[in-house]
């Protein structure tokens, strides 16, 4: 874009204080201070402890990090903490009540919908964030929809299974 | 990521007041290219100055039946506005042919606009590129250039641009609204992406002190008959190796008006408006559909790795114009080609 942009490397740059942010994470108020350029991930695994969330990537390009940001799925190593101030985030974490899985958590048990398991968090928030859009009705489209989510193990027909079961359509 | 300053913008004044005050910092919206880009060292920038809560989140039809996005509006949401998928189906079968769900969850109308090249070159800061690094060299030219341009190539620079949308709003006629010290401009959507020539760096023509506030379609959807065919190394969440954007107006089997735009094949969308004069008042069949590729691909040029994008911009090109006249678009879900 711009010409003038670059930065000289030698010019010092103020480091600069850490900014309070305010979440509501699985329906509990969290306050924290991070620096800017942390991300919603770092911000969920290092600072809050919650590590079912996970790297992989950490360019969004594997959909391992995929959080739920009032109500949307989002890759969140490509969001910085500070820019969502005030949201809502639901993680793998928040996906059970009193104990008893989501649907679509049961769903991927019932399906063995995985291998080594380390896709998965980010699979089934992804998933919650497809039916709650009611966009995907075929295979067809639960696998298009769901491209942003890479398993290397290859379990996805039993993804979808457990997908098109927690739709009411298997 | 290297460290920087944050700050909120008020609203567009504020928002350009502060990137005319420091040359060095950078808007930041959805965040899906630029902090991936900052994650890599290609984009440093000093400060962020997040616009991400401005009130440019509106899509709104005009009092001449034309259609305002607001540049913050995220393209999953463009792309299922019913307005979008009624109007202007073209435009939304785009964006669903691009990035993934989550991402375009994210991504802004303005963002997508200005995002950067994916060439490998351009993303190694080991290697020498024109583009990062103005007169440092371009690697793609005698280097791995399977995803690189064909047409308006420089000796600069081969790279091309990865939008999807784009290529819709080419084809579209939008307009490109942007806001400035001076206030606000308009521009001709195909005067938005500049060609590389000797100067790579700059990917578009907005000013460094401006901001994008709107596209605006025409009210010419070509809603009956268009299709946008993209061919890539995977069925889903790849950038395209070529993609054509087709739309007709037809008298019967006779084309009144046509639109024609290709990705994956130049620096910027490739719209041509010759082939699509070429295409005005003759019949629509797989004959006129050729020729009218030939005229779009007549001065294309190959390297080492991509001239297969020659022949098969030709083939999709064909494709698409019978997919379009046959008022059959293609499936963004099940992706057989018929």
């Amino acid at each position: 874009m711009a010409l003038a942009r670059k930065r000289a490397t030698d010019e010092p740059i103020q480091v600069p204080d850490k900014i309070a942010v305010s979440l509501i994470v699985n329906d509990v108020e969290r306050q924290l201070k991070v620096a800017p350029w942390t991300t919603l991930l770092d911000a969920l695994r290092d600072h809050l402890d919650l590590t079912g969330t996970k790297k992989g990537c950490d360019h969004g390009q594997c959909g391992a990090c995929t959080v739920l940001v009032d109500g949307r799925r989002i890759n969140s190593c490509l969001a910085l903490a500070v820019m969502k101030d005030g949201a809502k985030v639901t993680t793998i974490e928040g996906l059970a009540t009193d104990g008893v899985l989501h649907p679509l958590q049961q769903a991927f048990i019932d399906h063995d919908a995985f291998q080594c398991g380390y896709c998965t968090p980010g699979q089934i928030c992804s998933a919650v964030g497809l039916l709650a859009e009611g966009k995907a009705k075929t295979a067809d489209e639960i696998r298009e929809l769901m491209s942003g989510n890479i398993c290397r193990c290859g379990a996805y027909p039993n993804i979808v299974a457990a997908i098109l079961q927690a739709m009411g359509r298997s | 990521m290297i460290n920087f300053q944050y700050v909120r913008a008020d609203d567009v004044a504020d928002a350009v007041r502060r990137i005319a005050a420091d040359p060095s910092a950078k808007f930041i919206a959805g965040g899906t290219n630029l902090i991936d880009l900052m994650k890599e060292n290609v984009e440093h920038p000093s400060r962020l100055i997040d616009i991400s809560r401005l009130p440019l989140k509106s899509v709104e039809e005009t009092a001449d039946g034309s259609l305002r996005i607001g540049a913050l509006v995220p393209n999953s949401d463009l792309a299922y506005h019913p307005l979008v998928a009624q109007r202007y189906p073209l435009l939304a079968s785009a964006i669903l042919a691009g990035a993934s769900q989550q991402l375009r969850n994210m991504a802004s109308t303005g963002g997508n606009l200005l995002q950067r090249t994916r060439c490998y070159y351009f993303y190694d800061t080991a290697t020498p590129c024109n583009k990062r690094e103005p007169g440092s060299g371009c690697s793609a030219r005698n280097g791995l250039n399977r995803m690189h341009a064909i047409l308006g190539t420089s000796d600069s620079c081969i790279a091309t641009h990865p939008s999807d949308m784009c290529v819709a709003l080419a084809a579209l006629d939008a307009k490109v609204y942007v806001a400035g010290p001076a206030g606000e401009r308009v521009m001709a959507f195909a005067d938005f992406h500049r060609l590389p020539g000797t100067t790579p760096q700059r990917d578009t023509n907005l000013r460094s002190d401006e901001i994008v506030t709107a596209v605006e379609l025409p009210a010419q959807g070509f809603a009956g008959h268009y299709s946008y065919l993209k061919i890539r190394d995977r069925l889903s969440y790849a950038f395209a190796l070529v993609s054509v954007a087709a739309a007709l107006e037809l008298d019967g089997d006779t084309i009144k008006q046509a639109r024609l735009a290709l990705g994956g094949v130049a620096h910027k969308p490739w719209r041509d408006t010759s082939a699509e004069a070429a295409l005005r008042g003759q019949a629509a069949n797989p004959a006129t559909f050729a020729q009218a590729a030939d005229l779009v691909l007549r001065d294309a040029k190959g390297f080492a790795h991509n001239t297969f994008k020659i022949d098969l911009a030709r083939k999709v090109i064909v494709r698409a114009l019978t997919q379009a006249a046959r008022g059959t678009p293609q499936s963004q879900a099940n992706k057989k080609i018929r």
